[in-house]
């Protein structure tokens, strides 16, 4: 089709608006991570001292160790329970809207709105550890958030919470969107449900799963309220994000130059998770056009 | 159908679905409980208790006389502010998006791939980093501390997502019907108004809510960027319950997160049942 | 059409007209949000709008002021900072090195606040000699709050006064089936104690030579070591949910008496006062054991930026209105705390606030009297936050005594 001026102007703004405050600001950035900035940005050079003293940081190694165990956890964990919470829900059941809302229903809230829940339900001084045993239950014990290693787990715990309904949501639309006839036809062929499901239908989910991966990996990169709400870092350390390291050492530590240090890993990171499934879609796109 | 094995398949399931439910609105439940109770009662108490003398003042103060700064004012105040924020900006995001769904999949145009790749890597951009050089940018456009201000910000780093998800359902969107409308010589705002904008109903529920929760929900663009006039509920929310060196009223706290999420919370139960449609009709498809 | 051109023109005209008579207005950017603080702030906004000041009320919660922080700098990079500040410490200096704050001087020596504000105090309110913000309170960290019911059960008949007696009278306590020490497992806590520690093991000259000076040879010395094992003593009497509790739950289980002892800043008194407990009576407030006669400070201040003519006028007479005798003893009473000068009358305090002015004005003329590292007051947020990292580290059993003196020393080269 024939592409007049219009729609290019009329795109123009967006591309603009990204191009400033999002590549120009990476931009300045990454440039910062390499001044003698403190308090406020500096633009006296000062070379790759940062990145030195950045990997010198024992904080910073904490972060990433602990990104991989968030990410990992949270994103395969969130797939999962979602395909599973998804398939419970296709089943024809009764009340489905009622479930889905209350599967989804987290996504809704903010970690400023459900941070203290979370803390004190997971305090094993107040929260579920001393009501079930007040209920009787005596031998029960979840006292992870009190433990250097096990507390990062009780951050994917609440991430998951708070995601996994999306996830559903997703997997649902997708599984109702496969070809009913197709299904019919393997249950013709005596296929059970199982085959069917690990056969016919999850190799359709394709874009879903493509889906919920970006959107989580969004996530697992961004979440700072999260640990702020619920640990706050802690124990000791032990919870800290490059999120939160970024944040501490540009806002709180007046290091900002090893703040943006730290941007530019986490951007890069991104760019090399991310990248693939850009040129998928390219692909994808290039395909059907 | 209808066997032994059927039914306890069944019986399993709701059984799974109900105990899964149940811990899902565990968190609201111990907000709910909680912000029932009189302080004494949650200092000494059972967290997870029903309260024994219930009690209806917390909400009052969270929405009326807590403190948020100086002035006792409750949340009611900033409940304005944060709508007169979230409404234009769902807005314009939402029609930048669809605009640009619209060119990025009707248009043939060089590199709509490269553009539509630079706008969704926006996204991944953590919002820390912007928060200087956005700031430098605001005072330069005269628009420090004010809504406007605030609008722009969290148009600009929506535009991504929006753009996302009307690209990836007018992607899908059946090619026929344009072509026959453009054969009837419709142009370019006739196509989008008439063919495309009428269809698109599911793609923009989900759109919205998916914009209206995150900037409903949004803090730190909304402190930095906002002056005593403008700041929004979560800024004022936050000021509740994360006073520092002062006596917690946890009742109230938890009232007021009550209050602040209800729009939110009203917008995903009343429309989840279009958004998983929309989600079906829309961004799953690659 | 003519007709709305006209009306707009009226429009705008009375906003003009609006606008320069409310032309005298101040806004705060600040955290006090809590009842008691902002209504300690209430009397000061009560102060100035008697004066046809208006107050533009600013305030962002959060991390002891992370938060406001943060924002403070989208703020100035917009060109559109506050008039005034609430701030601690070291990030006074840091802005005025930034040549972000206003000139304070004149006012000041009218006033005479040379005389009246603590030395210590004014290292933090004066740069290159000029005043740049204005003192409001004086908190002080060294404090031990105590259950009495708690110690009468455990037999501790007479409070410690040495660290010995502490530990024993904490033993007493935990063989009664009590928790002997209620404490919040978060780094500015913990900070906290280790303040009231190295004052109590190597007395104000060690104190400032370590944590001011950052001398290499006293962080790497014996009584640093002997700072770390009392630090793991006190490890050994906190309960085993401690981690990541808020300072006023911790608060909260001395005054049920579930516990005896907390080491924390005189805010703490706020909680117990609030349960309507006596001082005296229901709970004691002590120096940590061998910190008598020394004060290690916080001082919140406003500092004041550098505004446009127009509101100068106003500033000016909000940073008089802070400095109010007046002012000072209505706002410290209300807070917990004390007045930031030395001249104030006491009449209106309690015990724990008449004992905390007395102390204060005893450790500034004999200089014992300290900024408090865990507090932002004896070293820049870089430094303090390292150190943070290791008393951290070792309370939680990541470093032993020996490599946390190593890697405190190694914290204060940053």
């Amino acid at each position: 089709m024939r592409t007049g001026i219009l729609p290019k102007l009329l795109l123009a703004p967006s591309v603009l608006l990204v191009v400033a405050c999002v590549y120009g600001y990476i931009a300045f950035t990454i440039y910062l991570s390499f001044t003698t900035s403190t308090l406020m940005p500096n633009l006296e050079w000062l070379g790759t001292d940062n990145y030195t003293r950045l990997f010198d940081l024992e904080n910073w190694k904490v972060s990433l160790r602990n990104l991989w165990v968030f990410a990992g956890l949270f994103i395969g964990g969130s797939m999962a329970l979602g395909l599973i919470l998804a398939v419970m829900v296709d089943q024809r059941i009764r009340a489905e809207g009622a479930f889905r809302s209350i599967f989804l229903y987290p996504m809704a809230l903010s970690f400023i709105v459900t941070g203290t829940a979370w803390k004190w339900l997971m305090d094993p001084g107040i929260g579920l550890e001393h009501s079930l045993r007040e209920m009787g239950w005596e031998s029960f014990t979840f006292g992870w958030v009190k433990s250097g290693e096990m507390a990062i787990y009780c951050v994917v715990i609440a991430a998951v919470w708070q995601t996994v309904g999306f996830v559903m949501a997703l997997f649902l639309a997708g599984l109702r969107g496969v070809d009913a006839e197709v299904v019919s036809a393997a249950r013709v062929d005596g296929a059970n449900t199982w085959q069917i499901y690990w056969r016919v239908i999850f190799p359709q989910l394709g874009p879903a799963v493509v889906s919920a991966f970006v959107i989580l990996a969004h996530m697992a990169i961004k979440s700072y309220d999260l640990v702020i709400a619920l640990t706050n870092g802690g124990p000791g350390r032990s919870t800290w994000l490059p999120s939160v390291f970024m944040y501490q050492y540009t806002f709180t530590r007046n290091e900002m130059a090893v703040g943006a240090a730290s941007a530019t890993l986490m951007l890069a990171g991104i760019a090399i998770v991310v990248l693939p499934y850009l040129v998928s879609e390219y692909r994808n796109v290039a395909r059907h056009g | 159908m209808g066997s032994g094995a059927d039914k306890v398949s069944r019986v399993a399931l709701y059984g799974i679905l109900i105990f899964l439910g149940l811990l899902f609105v565990l968190p609201i439940y111990v907000m709910g409980v909680n912000s029932l109770k009189p302080l004494d009662e949650i200092r000494g108490g059972n967290l997870m208790a029903l309260p024994m003398e219930w009690t209806l003042e917390p909400w009052a103060t969270a929405w009326s006389t807590a403190q948020i700064g100086v002035q006792p004012t409750g949340l009611k105040p900033y409940f304005l502010n944060s709508f007169l924020l979230v409404v234009p900006a769902v807005l314009i995001s939402t029609a930048i998006g669809a605009i640009n769904g619209y060119i990025l999949t009707q248009f043939k145009m060089r590199g709509a791939n490269i553009v539509f790749a630079m706008l969704l890597f926006s996204v991944f951009i953590p919002f820390q980093i912007v928060l200087i050089p956005m700031a430098r940018t605001l005072g330069m456009l005269g628009l420090a501390g004010t809504v406007s201000g605030l609008v722009f910000v969290n148009v600009v780093y929506g535009i991504g997502f929006t753009t996302l998800f009307f690209r990836n359902y007018y992607a899908a969107f059946p090619g026929e019907l344009v072509r026959s409308a453009r054969m009837d010589g419709a142009g370019f705002f006739r196509l989008f108004w008439r063919i495309l904008l009428p269809n698109s109903a599911p793609i923009v529920v989900v759109t919205i809510i998916w914009q209206f929760t995150n900037i409903w929900n949004e803090f730190l663009f909304g402190a930095s960027f906002s002056d005593y006039k403008s700041f929004p509920l979560t800024v004022a929310l936050n000021n509740l319950v994360n006073s520092s060196t002062g006596v917690k009223e946890y009742n109230v706290h938890f009232a007021g997160a009550f209050i602040a999420a209800i729009p939110t919370l009203v917008v995903y139960v009343l429309s989840g049942k279009y958004f998983v449609r929309g989600l079906m009709a829309g961004s799953v498809k690659g | 059409m003519r007709q709305l051109k006209l009306k707009l023109l009226a429009v705008a005209a009375a906003a003009v007209w609006t606008g320069s008579v409310s032309a005298q207005s101040v806004e705060v950017l600040h955290w006090w949000t809590s009842g008691g603080e902002a209504a300690a702030l209430g009397v000061l906004k009560k102060t100035l709008e008697a004066d046809g000041i208006k107050w533009n009320d600013m305030p962002v919660a959060g991390g002891g002021g992370e938060q406001a922080m943060t924002a403070l700098r989208a703020r100035v990079t917009a060109g559109n900072p506050p008039t005034a500040v609430q701030m601690l410490g070291f990030d006074i200096q840091d802005w005025a090195k930034q040549g972000a704050l206003g000139d304070l001087n004149a006012l000041a020596a009218k006033e005479g606040w040379d005389k009246t504000v603590p030395a210590a105090l004014q290292r933090f309110s004066k740069y290159n000699g000029k005043w740049i913000a204005a003192p409001v309170n004086v908190h002080s960290t060294n404090w031990v709050w105590a259950n009495k019911a708690v110690l009468d059960k455990a037999g501790v008949k007479d409070l410690p006064k040495t660290w010995d007696e502490f530990m024993a009278a904490a033993d007493k306590i935990q063989k009664a089936g009590l928790v002997a020490l209620a404490h919040g497992g978060q780094p500015w806590q913990e900070a906290t104690m280790f303040d009231g520690v190295v004052l109590s093991t190597g007395g104000i000259d060690f104190y400032r030579k370590a944590l001011v000076e950052l001398d290499d040879k006293s962080l790497n010395s014996p009584t640093m070591e002997k700072v770390f094992a009392r630090m793991s003593q006190l490890r050994k009497l906190v309960d085993k949910d401690f981690s990541g509790r808020d300072w006023n739950l911790a608060t909260a289980m001395v005054i049920s008496g579930k516990a005896g002892f907390q080491i924390m800043g005189d805010w703490a008194k706020g909680e117990f006062i609030n349960a309507k407990k006596v001082p005296g009576k229901d709970f004691v407030c002590f120096r940590v054991p061998g910190s008598q006669g020394m004060v290690s400070f916080n001082s919140d201040q406003f500092a004041m930026f550098k505004v446009g003519a127009d509101k100068a006028d106003s500033q000016m007479k909000l940073a008089k209105a802070i400095m109010d005798p007046a002012f000072q003893s209505a706002f410290n009473v209300v807070k917990g705390s004390v007045p930031a000068r030395t001249d104030v009358p006491n009449k209106a305090f309690d015990d724990c606030g008449k004992k905390g002015m007395a102390d204060l004005a005893e450790a500034n003329t004999k200089n014992t009297l300290i900024g408090s590292m865990a507090h932002g007051h004896s070293v820049p947020a870089s430094i303090k936050n390292a150190f943070y990292d290791v008393i951290t580290r070792h309370f939680n059993g990541d470093l032993n005594d020996k490599q946390a003196v190593a890697e405190l020393a190694k914290a204060a080269k940053n």
